[in-house]
């Protein structure tokens, strides 16, 4: 005769367990069930899509009353057991059913826990467990108006997704400060509650809610900090308990749910218990993943087999449509563990894992969520990830390559070692920042970090740590872009200015396809370069795209003053230039008054407003703006050369004028420093220019592409000139090369650098033609240039520039 | 530019015209708690905001005016000029003051900006 089985409830887990069952034995028992509800089993974890409209109950159906029938199986309906009496081994139902037993399944599974809080019985209040559950919400829902879901976690949200899609005006009220947090990390709980927010759902988060308002019904919920929210529905799913009091009423063992071994069995040999009702080692699980792995480990002891449960690692998915989330595993930190983390701001991913001893210990992944189940079954196997450790985080598809090259120098530095001198940045905070920040780019970290951001001389170690921290997924674009308004950089900006005639900045914008109305603080002043040197007399120099300096003809400082540099030729000055400048200082009370290292003489301090005044005083003495706020040409530092030093070779002072002289007023990429020594003693310091001119006795020696600023490098030698006529051409001619080929803010040494020597002196040395050619049109292009700035000014050129536009006194009311 | 309704029964002042101010740039007002800066954008909108990066101070009116947004020129910040917010990476805020503008003409009150310095 068949053995008597009789289960207590009709979940998920006595489905899963009876499919084993009559695999393994069919006919072996003979199976009765008490359903409490007046159905068969169906899908729980389908539940959300019934509420949100998007399945129906026949869709979820697992196992129709043609299964029950074909396999024998009486299953009790609406009828929930009240009574176990062990020692006749029966159960008694509501409706007075009474069934005999050899082996006893209790089933009963969990029940939504309802925090006692005033109003908690009201019409109106419902919990998200069952079917009737989802029955009466959907008929709420008909009605309209507003829910509140008490708790953000996996039950609350999908409800609150699901009462949403039905019209429902939705807020969900969490105690903690972010959705799911035992599930997720903050920062993909922040991501969650973004998107809900997104669908129009209010999230109010560390929410304690004191009470159910209303008298016959809900009407609304009191939070404790006096904030009452209307509501028509309240749905509370704070949380589950096991359904355990038939066990205990019974006098089985029961702690918080029904305790069994590793055989599913209870302390009554003859009574198992299985799925959300059950404690096992301590654990009572709430995912469909457990119960399975329990129902199969219970059908083998049935039949006789051995099989033990060894407890489960949990993963999670919210079945809410349009959001994507797993979580698996213990994602706590801890100082023994490690993580990986990826984000991707625009599509809106987050991934990350916890590993310890190079073991993947949890996973949380939001937005994309194809890996979960590798990264668990790594997890649950737990693999040994070091192998993968750079390309881990990329998930599977991007494993068996040969692994990065972590870039052994920079991966090496420690956290503190200090990657951006001008900034003080360290490589932590940039780490940092491209993780946390999901940078994924340059203009990225120098936005957040500021590395790079002032000289760019470390640019090159950033982008190493951006691809150290990146890895595949750093691609740095093969041309940099201009600016975040253009794809182009600024080598096909300048080809396209020429190419297609285009004379305006307007005009550029709108014929390269600007992806911003009128440019950035980066890409106007560049433009607006590139316009003046490739169409002299034509383009109108648009001051407004100018940095404030080129602007105004001084430099501001710190404190939004300015200061003010009168040209002095080649380093020369003389008694009545140094007499004005004196009386300048004293008239304006100028209060600072400096020698450069350009061999000038730097006012200091002068408000705005006085500018005008102070140049045409300096005008008056014959002097004319040094141009020390420009991206053009600066100094031409001197030695005093034959005319007085007794090694003077050539007059390095008379060249240095000369050149001054011929090339002042000259825009270039970036600015322009030249010097002129009267023999390789090198006084002027030439060595270390722009262009640098070092006087012999068989003539000159031209020499370029030095820095001794942020850069420190030497002069390369480009030619040498036997005359100063063809020292000034060469020089003039290689000023212009440079002016046609720099990018903006590019200086000579790194414009040579990029383009090689060997090109430019093709151009300037070996090609006579060329030469000339660059030399005409730099002339050309100075017959508009040499204006002097301040002159114009004085003139009344930009007066709005140099006054206010209005005055406000104290009390306007007197007037 | 037209913010008439948020301010209240006030006197409108007129500091000038739109073409005082160059196109993609800004004037300043005086006033006895510091100056602001009047801008005027590529589409001739006016705004003005306070005269001062809340960064390191710098003139706001000096900046390169882009869009409806100016960068300073000290650091390079760069302000919403409706709302006077930093953009980008950086966080920070100047006050902004309602402007109105009539035929070319350019209205503030004077009474919200002596409250600048409160």
């Amino acid at each position: 005769m068949a053995e008597k089985l009789v289960i207590i409830g009709n979940g998920m887990a006595p489905g899963r367990m009876l499919e084993e069952l009559f695999d393994a034995a069919p006919g072996r028992f003979d199976v009765t069930i008490f359903n409490a509800e007046p159905r068969v089993n169906y899908n729980r974890l389908m539940l959300s899509p019934v509420l949100s409209g998007e399945k129906t109950y026949e869709e979820i159906i697992t196992h129709g009353d043609d299964w029950y029938e074909a396999n024998n199986v009486t299953l009790h309906k609406s009828s929930p057991v009240t009574l176990i009496d062990r020692d006749a081994r029966t159960v008694l139902s509501t409706n007075g059913i009474v069934a005999h037993y050899d082996h006893l399944v209790i089933a009963t599974g969990s029940s939504p826990f309802v925090p006692p809080m005033p109003g908690h019985q009201l019409p109106g209040v419902v919990t998200y467990r069952d079917l009737d559950d989802v029955d009466k919400m959907v008929a709420a829902c008909e009605r309209g108006g507003k829910a509140v879901v008490l708790g953000g976690g996996l039950l609350g949200l999908e409800a609150a997704a699901g009462l949403r899609m039905r019209g429902m005006d939705v807020t969900v009220l969490h105690l903690a400060p972010t959705l799911m947090e035992r599930q997720l990390d903050p920062a993909a709980g922040y991501l969650l509650e973004k998107a809900f927010v997104e669908r129009g759902i209010t999230v109010i988060t560390r929410a304690n809610t004191k009470e159910v308002l209303g008298t016959d019904k809900v009407e609304g919920v009191l939070l404790d900090d006096g904030t009452i929210i209307p509501a028509d529905l309240m749905v509370m799913a704070v949380g589950i308990r096991p359904s355990s009091g038939l066990a205990k009423a019974a006098g089985i063992a029961v702690n918080r749910g029904i305790v069994v071994d590793d055989q599913m069995r209870t302390d009554d040999p003859a009574i198992y218990a299985l799925g959300e009702c059950a404690e096992h080692r301590g654990m009572c699980y709430g995912l469909v993943a457990p119960l399975y792995e329990q129902g199969q480990i219970l059908a083998k002891t049935l039949i006789g087999h051995e099989a033990s449960y060894q407890g489960s690692v949990t993963s999670t998915k919210l079945k809410v449509t349009g959001i994507d989330l797993f979580s698996a595993g213990d994602f706590g930190e801890g100082e023994d563990r490690e993580e990986i983390v990826l984000r991707d701001a625009t599509a809106g991913v987050y991934k990350r894992l916890v590993l310890k001893d190079d073991k993947i210990i949890g996973a949380v992944l939001y937005g994309e969520t194809g890996d979960g189940p590798w990264f668990f079954d790594m997890l649950r196997r737990q693999t040994d990830t070091r192998q993968m450790r750079e390309t881990l985080i990329f998930g599977q598809a991007y494993q068996g390559g040969s692994p990065l090259d972590p870039m052994a120098a920079v991966a090496a530095l420690p956290d503190e070692a200090e990657i951006c001198g001008c900034n003080g940045v360290c490589k932590g905070k940039i780490t940092a920042a491209i993780t946390s920040k999901s940078l994924t780019n340059l203009d990225g970290v120098r936005a957040h970090t500021k590395a790079s951001a002032s000289c760019g001389s470390c640019t090159g170690l950033v982008e190493q740590l951006l691809h150290a921290t990146l890895g595949d997924a750093y691609n740095p674009a093969a041309v940099q872009p201009m600016c975040g308004c253009t794809e182009y950089g600024h080598d096909d900006v300048r080809r396209m200015i020429i190419a297609k005639n285009l004379k305006s900045i307007p005009q550029v914008m709108q014929e390269l396809e600007w992806k911003t109305s009128c440019g950035c603080a980066k890409c106007r002043p560049a433009l607006n370069y590139y316009l003046v040197a490739d169409w002299p007399g034509e383009y109108e120099d648009d001051g407004q795209s100018r940095f404030i300096n080129e602007r105004v003809h001084a430099n501001i400082q710190k404190d939004g003053t300015y200061s003010v540099v009168p040209r002095m030729w080649g380093g020369m000055t003389n008694p009545s230039e140094l007499r004005a400048i004196a009386d300048v200082a004293d008239k304006f009370k100028i209060p600072a008054v400096k020698v450069t290292g350009g061999q000038r003489i730097d006012l200091l301090g002068v408000k705005k407003e006085d500018l005008p005044g102070v140049w045409a005083d300096l005008n008056a003495a014959g002097m004319v703006s040094g141009a020390a706020y420009a991206k053009g040409l600066r100094t031409v530092k001197t030695c005093v050369g034959s005319d007085w030093c007794r090694f003077g070779t050539q007059d390095s002072t008379g060249l240095g004028i000369r050149l001054e002289k011929f090339m002042w007023g000259a825009w270039t990429p970036a600015k322009l420093k030249l010097a002129v020594s009267g023999c390789p003693r090198n006084c002027a310091e030439a060595t270390c220019k722009d262009i640098g001119v070092v006087c012999v006795d068989s003539g000159y020696d031209i020499h370029f592409a030095g820095a001794a600023g942020l850069d420190i490098k030497g002069t390369e030698v480009l030619c040498h000139a036997d005359t100063e006529d063809e020292a000034l051409e060469i020089i003039v001619a290689l000023t212009q090369l440079y002016r046609e080929q720099g990018r903006y803010l590019e200086r000579i040494y790194k414009w040579a650098k990029r383009v090689g020597s060997p090109s430019i002196k093709a151009n300037i040395v070996e090609d006579l033609t060329k030469r000339r050619h660059y030399y005409d049109r730099f002339v050309y292009s100075q017959t508009f240039a040499q204006v002097d700035p301040w002159e114009e000014r004085v003139n009344g050129k930009d007066a709005h520039e140099f006054a206010a536009m209005a005055e406000f006194g104290l009390p306007m009311a007197a007037e | 530019m037209h913010q008439t309704n948020t301010v209240p029964q006030t006197e409108w002042v007129e500091i000038g015209t739109v073409d005082a101010i160059p196109r993609r740039g800004a004037r300043c007002i005086n006033t006895p708690t510091g100056k602001i800066a009047v801008f005027r954008t590529q589409e001739d909108q006016i705004f003005a905001i306070e005269n001062r990066c809340p960064h390191k101070n710098g003139p706001l009116s000096e900046g390169i005016v882009h869009g409806a947004s100016v960068t300073c020129p000290l650091h390079n910040w760069v302000f919403d000029l409706q709302t006077g917010k930093a953009l980008g990476a950086d966080e920070g805020q100047v006050r902004t003051y309602p402007i109105d503008v009539i035929d070319g003409r350019i209205f503030i009150v004077p009474d919200l900006m002596m409250a600048a310095a409160e």
